[in-house]
C-alpha cells in the first residue's frame, strides 16, 4: 500500500513546453499560483504540472545525485561477494547490490519525468558535473563493513530519505517509497550479521569494532552540513522537495543508533556522546567538516578510483548498447 | 502546518527502525533462520543407489552452479546496462541457490564428502554448516565442476555465449531429472527447470541481438562462442557416476540429452546466422577432467579468492 496523498489539483494544467516560452523563471499567473498552493498543501507535483525552472533545475539535481548514489553504491560491497564467508550471506549480499541497481533504476526513471534521460546523467557523473554522496569514497575493507554499511550508512540514508516519501514531486516520492521500504531490510541484514558476528571469535568482535570506529563520522556527515552552512537547504524547504533540516535528522540518527550500538555491544568513537537528560536526545561531537569538504573536493580516498571503475564499465558496454539499437532498429525496419 | 497531508498517511514509512530487534523476520529476503533447506522432502537413499556415488552426482551438479554462480556474480557492478547487471545478477542468485541444495544433499548422503575444519574439535564443534564447508573449505582436486563453468569471463559476448551453452545443456538435463526416483534431486530439478528456462531464454536473446547487432558485436560474439565451444563436449561427456546412478533411476547420462540439447542450440544459432562451430576441444588431463577433480588453472585462483575469508576465520561466525 502506497501512501500517497491525493492529488486535489484542479485540471488546469499546461505542458511545460508551452509554459516555459512564456517565462523562465518567474511563474506565469495563475500556474504559479497553484504551484505554490499545491506545495503549500502537501499535496504532490506531477510532471505535467507547470512549475518553476528552478524547482525542476533543483529537483534533477537531487535526483540525479540520489540514482547516481545508489549505482557507485554498489562498488564498496560489491567488492567482497565473490569473497562472502558462507553461501547465505553470499546470496544476501549479492540480492542488496542487485537492489540497489534497481534503485537506481527507479531514480533515473522518476528522472526522467523531468526530461533528462539516463544517458545525459551518466554522462554528467562522468564529467564530474553531477555528485553522488561522499560516502561511497570511503573504502570497504573487511567483512564487517558490509554490515557496518548497513547498519550506520543504509540506516542514515533512511533518515534522509523516509521523509522524500513525501517530497513535493510526486514520482520522487513514489520512488521513495519503495527505495525505502527496501533499504530497511537492507539495514537489517547489515545489523544481523554484526550481530552473529560479535557473537562469532574475538578476531570477528574486534573486525567489527574497527569497522564502527572508521564509518560512525562519515555516516554523521551523510546529512550534509549543518544548517547554517547549508546552501541549498532553505529553498528546497520551501518547495517541499526537502522536509527536514540536516540537524535535526542528524540528531535523529543518533538518537536511534546509540542504543543499537549498546545492543550490538559495540562503542562508539566520540568522546562527548552522552545522554541529555534536558534535550531527552543524545550530546555528540562535532563532525570533522574539513574532512567532508575534502572528500566533496574530490579528495577523498576513493573518489577517483569510484568514477573510474563507474566510467571503464561504461565504455565497455558501449557496443553492447549500440548492438541493442542497431537490432532493435533492424527489427522495426522489417515491421 | 494546517496543509501538512494527515501524518497517519505515512507512519508506516516514518519508522525504518522499527522490528530491528525482532519480529517480522518474514519480511527478509531469505529469512533470519538458516532452517535445513531441504525440510519437508523425503531426504532417504533410494533403493539401489550408492550414497557415496549420491553425494559425488549431487557434487558435480552443485559445483557447477556454485562455481558458474561465482563467476557471474563478478559481473556485478560492471554490466553493460543495469537492466544487464540485474539480470546476471538474478541468474547467479538462482544458481548459488540450487548449489546451496545441492551441497546439502550431498552432506547427508555421505558425510564423509564435508572436509574437517581447522581448529574444531569435539571440545570445539565447528559452527560452519556443511554446505559452506564444502564451499569453502575444499580444495580445487575435490570440485566436480564442468570446465565450462570455472572459465574466466571475458566480455559480455562470451560470457552470453556461455550462459547459452551452460543453460541448454543443464535445461535438458533437468528436465529428465525432475523423474528422479531420489525426491530431493527432482525437486531440485523441479525448480531448477523455471530458472533455467529463463537463463537460456535471456541468453538466447542476447546472443540473437549480438549476432545481428552491430560488426563489432557479431565478431565479439562469435569470437566467445568459440572460445566457450571448447567445453562444449565435456558437458555431455558422462562420469562412470553418472552411468552408475543413471542406470538405478538417480541420475541422467548427460550423453542421453546431447541431441536434445544441441537442437536447441542449433535453432539459436541458425537465428543468428551463424554455423555451427568447428573448434578444437580442450584436452583432458591424463583422460581426467572437471568430474573426476581435474581443472583448468582458472579454478585454483577462483577458489583462492572465495574461501580467503571464510578460511581465515575458520570458527568464525556469519
Amino acid at each position: 500500500m502506497e501512501a500517497v496523498p491525493e492529488k486535489t489539483m484542479p485540471e488546469k494544467t499546461m505542458p511545460r513546453e508551452a509554459a516555459s516560452e512564456e517565462t523562465a523563471t518567474a511563474a506565469p499567473g495563475d500556474l504559479g499560483e497553484h504551484f505554490e498552493a499545491t506545495v503549500a498543501r502537501g499535496a504532490r507535483i506531477e510532471p505535467r504540472d507547470w512549475m518553476p525552472d528552478a524547482y525542476r533545475a533543483t529537483l534533477v539535481r537531487q535526483i540525479a545525485q540520489h540514482a547516481h548514489s545508489e549505482v557507485i553504491g554498489m562498488q564498496p560491497e560489491g567488492n567482497w561477494i565473490t569473497r562472502a564467508p558462507s553461501l547465505r550471506r553470499k546470496a544476501i549480499l549479492l540480492a542488496k547490490v542487485q537492489d540497489e541497481a534497481g534503485h537506481g533504476l527507479y531514480l533515473y526513471s522518476a528522472c526522467e519525468t523531468l526530461g533528462v534521460s539516463r544517458e545525459e546523467l551518466t554522462a554528467l557523473l562522468l564529467a564530474g558535473r553531477q555528485k553522488y554522496s561522499s560516502i561511497f569514497n570511503y573504502p570497504a575493507l573487511s567483512y564487517a563493513d558490509v554490515g557496518t554499511i548497513g547498519w550506520l550508512v543504509d540506516g542514515a540514508a533512511i533518515c534522509n530519505q523516509v521523509p522524500l516519501c513525501r517530497t513535493s514531486y510526486g514520482p520522487y516520492g513514489r520512488a521513495m517509497i519503495r527505495i525505502c521500504k527496501e533499504e530497511s531490510f537492507h539495514q537489517r541484514q547489515g545489523y544481523e550479521l554484526l550481530m552473529t558476528m560479535m557473537r562469532g571469535t574475538g578476531e570477528q568482535r574486534a573486525m567489527v569494532q574497527e569497522s564502527v570506529d572508521r564509518f560512525w563520522w562519515p555516516s554523521l556527515m551523510m546529512f550534509g552540513p549543518p544548517d547554517a552552512d547549508s546552501p541549498n537547504s532553505a529553498r528546497s524547504m520551501a518547495w517541499g522537495i526537502k522536509r527536514n533540516g540536516n540537524d535535526e535528522l542528524r540528531q535523529r540518527f543518533v538518537d536511534m543508533t546509540v542504543p543499537q550500538a549498546e545492543a550490538l555491544g559495540v562503542s562508539l568513537p566520540d568522546p562527548d556522546l552522552r545522554w541529555n537528560a534536558e534535550r531527552e536526545s543524545y550530546d555528540f561531537g562535532e563532525p570533522d567538516w574539513s574532512e567532508f569538504a575534502a572528500v566533496l573536493r574530490g579528495e577523498g580516498p576513493c573518489n577517483a578510483q569510484r568514477l573510474a571503475h563507474r566510467a571503464r564499465a561504461h565504455e565497455d558496454g558501449a557496443w553492447v548498447r549500440n548492438a541493442a539499437l542497431a537490432f532493435a532498429k533492424a527489427g522495426a525496419a522489417h515491421e | 502546518m494546517t496543509h501538512e497531508a494527515p501524518a497517519s498517511e505515512h507512519d508506516d514509512h516514518d519508522s525504518p527502525y522499527e522490528g530491528l530487534f525482532g519480529g517480522d523476520s518474514d519480511h527478509w529476503a531469505f529469512g533470519t533462520d538458516f532452517d535445513d533447506p531441504l525440510a519437508g522432502i523425503e531426504a532417504t537413499i533410494p533403493d539401489g543407489a550408492d550414497p557415496r556415488a549420491l553425494a559425488q552426482y549431487c557434487l558435480m551438479l552443485g559445483d557447477d552452479a556454485l562455481v558458474l554462480s561465482h563467476r557471474l556474480s563478478q559481473w556485478c557492478g560492471r554490466a553493460p546496462e543495469l537492466e544487464l547487471d540485474i539480470a546476471l545478477a538474478n541468474i547467479a542468485l538462482d544458481l548459488l541457490g540450487q548449489a546451496r541444495l545441492l551441497l546439502a544433499r550431498a552432506a547427508s548422503a555421505d558425510p564423509s564428502v564435508v572436509p574437517p575444519l581447522p581448529g574444531a574439535s569435539e571440545a570445539v564443534p565447528s559452527p560452519v554448516p556443511a554446505e559452506d564447508a564444502l564451499a569453502f573449505f575444499r580444495d580445487d582436486r575435490a570440485y566436480r565442476n564442468a570446465w565450462l563453468a570455472e572459465a574466466p569471463n571475458g566480455d559480455f559476448g562470451q560470457t552470453v555465449a556461455r550462459i547459452l551453452l551452460f543453460a541448454t545443456a543443464r535445461l535438458a538435463l533437468l528436465e529428465r531429472l525432475r523423474a528422479s526416483r531420489d525426491a530431493v534431486l527432482a525437486a531440485v530439478a523441479a525448480k531448477g527447470v523455471r530458472e533455467l528456462a529463463y537463463h537460456r531464454d535471456f541468453a538466447a536473446r542476447w546472443f540473437v541481438t549480438l549476432a545481428q547487432g552491430t560488426e563489432e558485436s557479431r565478431r565479439r560474439v562469435t569470437a566467445g562462442l568459440a572460445e566457450v565451444w571448447r567445453h562444449h563436449d565435456e558437458l555431455f561427456r558422462a562420469h562412470p557416476v553418472e552411468r552408475e546412478l543413471a542406470g538405478a533411476g538417480v541420475a541422467v547420462d548427460p550423453a542421453d540429452v546431447a541431441g536434445e540439447a544441441d537442437a536447441a542450440l542449433a535453432t539459436v544459432l541458425a537465428a543468428s546466422d551463424l554455423p555451427w562451430p568447428e573448434v578444437p576441444q580442450a584436452g583432458q588431463l591424463g583422460g581426467r577432467s572437471g568430474r573426476d577433480g581435474a581443472h583448468t588453472e582458472a579454478l585454483s585462483s577462483l577458489l583462492a579468492e572465495m574461501q580467503s575469508v571464510a578460511r581465515a576465520h575458520p570458527l568464525g561466525r556469519w
